[in-house]
C-alpha cells in the first residue's frame, strides 16, 4: 500500500476554510441543541449519546472479561457477575446497537440521501432522543440501585418469581428504549416514502437507504410486540397477573415466543443498517457502482421479511414441537441467503475495481471477514443437531459477538469514518485511524475466536466459574479485550482532537457519489440551497466526473 | 402524532426562509407542497396505528391461545360479563365514531360549531364508555373477580353460589384445577379492557385540547389533517373494541 493508492482530495489547506453558514454554526446555545428540530443535529445527540453508553457497555464488558481471567469467581461474587453481563447485554443491545447506525448515521444522512431537507417528522425525532436520553437515565438508576440479573432476554419465571432485582424499571427502561426505536423507524419510512426528491426513484436510491428501510420496517413491526411482552412481565410482578406463570395456568414458553418475536428481527436490525454503510463504502473505495444493485437492495428486505420467521430458533431446547423445530431450522437457513447475496456481491464490487485502504475501507474489510464466520456459525446454531450441542455455551456468545461486534460494531465505525468529515467538515487523522483499524480487528479475533473453541469444548455461558483447562483460552480472550478497548478507544481520542485539528474535508473528499457528498461540510440546516433534481443511478462514477468536467469549464 | 400548535420553534428557520414562495402558514419548512406535508403525516398515522395493531397483538395471541386451552373456564367466566352493558358501550363507541367522522367533515367543510359540537359529543361518549367500564370493574371488585386480589373461584366451583349467572347459563361447576383457570380469562379480560380504556383516556385527553384550538379555529382554515388523524387513532381504538366485545362477551356462551 503506497501513499499514492488514495482517492481522498482535499481542497487546498492554506485557502480552504469550513464554511461560515453550516448547521453546527446556524444556532448556539445548549436549548438549541435540544429544542432542535435538525435531523443532523439530533443524529449528532444520538452519536454523543450513544457513545456514552457503549463506553458503559464496554466497562462491563472489561470485568466480565477480568472475572474469567481465572477458574475461580474471585473478582467478583457470582451475582454481581450475574448482573454484570446482564447489564452489558442490555446496555449493548438497547442502547447501542439497536439505535447505533440507524439513529446516528442513518439520522444524519438518510435526507440527504434522499434529497429532502429533513425527516418527514422532526418533532417525533427530537422526541425518539428524549425517550432514548430517559430509557438510559432510567438504566443508569438501575444500575446505580443494584442493576438487573435475569441476562438481557428477562427469561421467565426467573425475571417474574426468583430474582429480587430491578426487573421492573429496566423493562420499562427498555418499553421506552422501544418507543424510541419505533418513532426512528417511522421517520425512516415516511421520508423514505414521501420525501425522494424529484428523480430520485426507488432503485436510484443508495443501498444505506435500502437497508435502513428494511430495518425501519422491523422496528415498527417488532417492537410493540417486544413492548406488550414487557408490560405483561412488568404486570405479573407488580399485580402478579399470570400469563406466564405456570402455577396460574400461563406458559413461559408463550413468553419465549413473544420475547423472540421481537427480538430475533432485533439482531436484524442491528445488522441491515451495518450492511447499508458497508455497500456505501465499498462502491466508494474501489470506484465501482456495487455490483447487482438490484439483488442487494432486494437482499435487504429479503432479509427483513424471513427475519420475522425464524424466532422460534431461539427455543430448540425449550421443549417446542419437533416439527417446528424442522420447520424453524429450515427457515433459518434461508435467511442465510439473502445475507450471502450480500457478501457475494460486495465481493463482485471489489473484483477489478480501484480499490483504496483508507480506514472506512479496513473496517469494512474486516466486516466482510467477521461477519461471514458470524453467518456460518449461524448455520451450526441454525441446525438442529448442532445447536443442542452448542446453544448455551460460548459457542453461541461468539456467533453473535461477531455479528454483532465483529459485523456491526465494524461497520457503526467504518460509517462514523466514512461520514466524519461530512458531519463535521474535518478529515479524521488517517494513519493513526488505519492503526485503529487494525488494532480493532486483531483485538476483535484474539478475544472472540478461543471462545468458538471454548464452547465446543462445552465451556457454559453465564458462569462465574470454570474448569481450569479452559483457562489458557480465556487468557487470550482477557488479553484480547484488552487490545479491543484500546482499538476503541482511539477513535474517540483522536476524533474529538481531529474535530479542533483535523485537515479541512471540502465537500467530497472522497469523490462519492451521494447526493449528501455534492453538498458542503458541514452542511446547512437545509441541506439542500435548492432540492436537487436527481437524474442519474445511484453509484454513478461517470455521471461524477463529467459534473468535475463542468465544474472545471465553467471556470475556466 | 404530530401537534400542530408551535410549529415555529422547534425547526430552526433560515434566512432562505424570507426567500421562499408564499405558504400556507402551517406548513412546515421541510415539506415541497402541503399536498406532501398531508401525505406524509397521514402515512405516518396509519404506520403507527399498525405498531398499535402488533402491540395488541400479543394479547390477542395469549388469549387465542389460552381459550384453547382452558376452554371450559374461559366459557363460564364469559358468563360473568353483562351483555347488556357490553352490547350498550359497543353503541357508544360506534356513535362516538360516527360524531367524530362527523368531526372530520366539518373541519373539511369548515363549520366551526358543528367541529366543537361533534369533539364535545365525542368526548361525552367516551366518558359515557370508560363509565359504564367502571361500572363492569366494580362489579368484578365485588364478586372477588379481579385476579390477583382475593380471587375467588366460588362462581365456578359451585355455580348455584351465584345465583343471578346461574339462572340465566344453568353451568355446571368445573373441577378445582379448570375453575382456577378462570383467573385467566379475568387476567387477560383486565389486561385487553385495561390497555384499550388506556388508549380512550389518551384520546379523550388529546379530544379535550382539540375542543379548545377548534374554538379557537385552529382546523377550521383548511388544515385539518391533526384532526383526520385524531380520527384514525379514535377509529382504531373502537375497531380493537369491535374485536374485544365478541371474544370476551360473546363467543361460546352457550354450551
Amino acid at each position: 500500500m503506497s501513499d499514492a493508492a488514495t482517492i481522498v482530495s482535499l481542497p487546498d489547506q492554506s485557502t480552504a476554510r469550513i464554511p461560515k453558514m453550516n448547521f453546527l454554526s446556524k444556532e448556539n446555545g445548549l436549548l438549541s441543541w435540544l429544542l432542535t428540530g435538525d435531523h443532523k443535529r439530533i443524529a449528532i445527540l444520538y452519536l454523543i449519546s450513544i457513545t456514552f453508553f457503549f463506553f458503559i457497555g464496554g466497562a462491563l464488558a472489561g470485568l466480565i472479561r477480568l472475572e474469567l481471567l481465572t477458574p475461580q469467581s474471585d473478582l467478583v461474587a457470582t451475582d454481581t457477575y450475574n448482573k454484570l453481563f446482564s447489564m452489558h447485554g442490555l446496555i449493548m443491545v438497547f442502547f447501542f446497537l439497536v439505535p447505533s447506525v440507524p439513529a446516528t448515521i442513518g439520522n444524519f444522512c438518510i435526507p440527504m440521501m434522499v434529497g429532502a431537507k429533513d425527516l418527514a417528522l422532526p418533532k417525533i425525532n427530537l422526541l425518539s432522543w428524549y425517550l432514548y436520553m430517559a430509557a438510559g437515565i432510567m438504566m443508569i438508576y438501575t444500575m446505580s440501585a443494584g442493576g438487573v440479573d435475569t441476562g438481557w432476554t428477562f427469561t421467565t419465571p426467573l425475571s417474574t418469581h426468583y430474582v429480587n432485582t430491578h426487573v421492573i424499571t429496566t423493562g420499562l427502561a427498555v418499553f421506552i428504549a422501544g418507543f424510541s426505536s419505533i418513532f426512528t423507524g417511522l421517520n425512516f419510512i415516511v421520508t423514505i416514502h414521501k420525501m425522494r426528491a424529484p428523480g430520485m426513484t426507488w432503485f436510484r436510491l443508495p443501498l444505506f437507504v435500502w437497508s435502513n428501510y428494511a430495518a425501519s420496517i422491523l422496528m415498527v413491526l417488532g417492537t410493540p410486540v417486544l413492548a406488550i411482552t414487557l408490560v405483561l412481565i412488568v404486570l405479573e410482578r407488580t399485580v402478579g397477573i399470570g400469563v406466564f406463570d405456570p402455577a396460574k395456568g400461563g406458559d413461559p414458553l408463550l413468553f419465549q415466543h413473544l420475547f423472540w418475536f421481537y427480538s430475533h428481527p432485533a439482531v436484524y436490525i442491528m445488522i441491515l443498517p451495518g450492511m447499508g454503510v458497508i455497500s456505501e463504502v465499498v462502491s466508494t473505495f474501489s470506484r465501482k457502482r456495487v455490483f447487482g444493485y438490484t439483488a442487494v437492495a432486494f437482499s435487504s428486505v429479503a432479509i427483513a421479511v424471513f427475519g420475522f420467521f425464524v424466532w422460534a430458533h431461539h427455543m430448540f431446547i425449550m421443549g417446542i414441537s419437533n416439527y417446528a423445530v424442522l420447520i424453524f431450522s429450515l427457515l433459518t437457513m434461508l435467511v442465510a441467503v439473502p445475507s450471502a447475496i450480500k457478501i457475494f456481491n460486495w465481493a463482485f464490487t471489489l473484483y477489478k475495481g480501484s480499490i483504496t485502504f483508507e480506514t472506512p475501507m479496513l473496517y469494512a474489510f474486516g466486516f466482510m471477514g467477521l461477519f461471514t464466520i458470524g453467518g456460518m456459525t449461524g448455520v451450526f446454531l441454525g441446525a438442529s443437531g448442532t445447536d443442542i450441542h452448542l446453544t448455551e455455551t460460548y459457542f453461541i456468545v461468539a456467533h453473535f459477538h461477531f455479528v454483532m461486534v465483529g459485523g456491526m460494531l465494524m461497520a457503526f465505525l467504518s460509517g462514523v469514518h466514512f461520514w466524519w468529515p461530512k458531519m463535521t467538515g474535518r478529515m479524521y487523522p488517517e494513519k493513526i485511524s488505519q492503526l485503529a483499524a487494525v488494532v480493532t480487528f486483531i483485538g476483535f479475533n484474539l478475544t472472540f475466536f478461543p471462545q468458538f473453541i471454548l464452547g465446543t469444548l462445552g465451556m457454559p455461558r453465564r458462569y462465574a466459574s470454570y474448569p481450569p483447562e479452559f483457562q489458557i483460552l480465556n487468557v487470550f480472550s482477557t488479553a484480547g479485550a484488552s487490545v479491543l478497548g484500546v482499538g476503541y478507544l482511539l477513535p474517540v481520542l483522536y476524533l474529538t482532537w481531529s474535530l479542533k485539528y483535523g485537515a479541512i474535508a471540502g465537500n467530497n473528499p472522497w469523490q462519492a457519489t451521494g447526493l449528501e457528498w455534492q453538498v458542503q461540510s458541514p452542511p446547512l440546516t437545509e441541506n439542500f440551497p435548492e432540492i436537487p433534481i436527481v437524474d442519474h443511478e445511484a453509484y454513478d462514477y461517470e455521471w461524477l466526473e463529467r459534473q468535475k468536467e463542468n465544474e472545471v469549464a465553467s471556470v475556466g | 402524532m404530530r401537534l400542530p400548535v408551535s410549529d415555529s420553534t422547534a425547526v430552526a428557520h433560515g434566512a432562505a426562509e424570507a426567500a421562499h414562495h408564499e405558504h400556507p402558514p402551517y406548513q412546515r419548512h421541510h415539506f415541497e407542497t402541503m399536498g406532501q406535508q398531508n401525505d406524509a403525516t397521514n402515512f405516518a398515522m396509519w404506520l403507527f396505528l399498525l405498531t398499535e395493531i402488533m402491540f395488541f397483538g400479543g394479547l390477542f395471541t395469549a388469549y387465542l391461545i389460552y381459550r384453547n386451552w382452558y376452554y371450559p373456564a374461559f366459557v363460564e367466566a364469559s358468563h360473568q360479563l353483562q351483555i347488556g352493558w357490553g352490547t350498550g358501550n359497543t353503541a357508544v363507541l360506534i356513535t362516538s365514531s360516527f360524531t367524530m367522522a362527523m368531526g372530520v367533515w366539518a373541519a373539511e367543510t369548515r363549520r366551526k360549531g358543528t367541529l366543537v359540537l361533534c369533539l364535545v359529543l365525542t368526548f361525552i361518549l367516551g366518558l359515557v364508555f370508560l363509565g359504564i367500564k367502571t361500572i363492569e370493574y366494580s362489579e368484578k371488585w365485588e364478586k372477588h373477580h379481579v385476579p390477583g386480589f382475593h380471587y375467588s373461584v366460588q362462581s365456578f366451583v359451585n355455580p348455584a353460589s351465584d345465583p343471578e349467572v346461574y339462572k340465566e347459563y344453568h353451568d355446571k361447576p368445573l373441577a378445582m384445577d379448570m375453575a382456577s383457570k378462570t383467573e385467566m380469562y379475568f387476567f387477560l379480560y383486565f389486561a385487553m379492557t385495561g390497555m384499550h380504556a388506556l388508549h380512550m383516556i389518551i384520546g379523550i385527553s388529546i379530544l379535550g385540547y382539540m375542543i379548545f384550538r377548534a374554538q379557537a379555529g385552529a382546523y377550521t382554515t383548511g388544515h385539518v389533517t391533526f384532526v383526520e388523524n385524531f380520527g384514525l387513532y379514535w377509529h382504531f381504538v373502537d375497531i380493537i373494541w369491535i374485536y374485544l366485545f365478541p371474544l370476551l362477551y360473546l363467543i361460546s356462551r352457550h354450551q
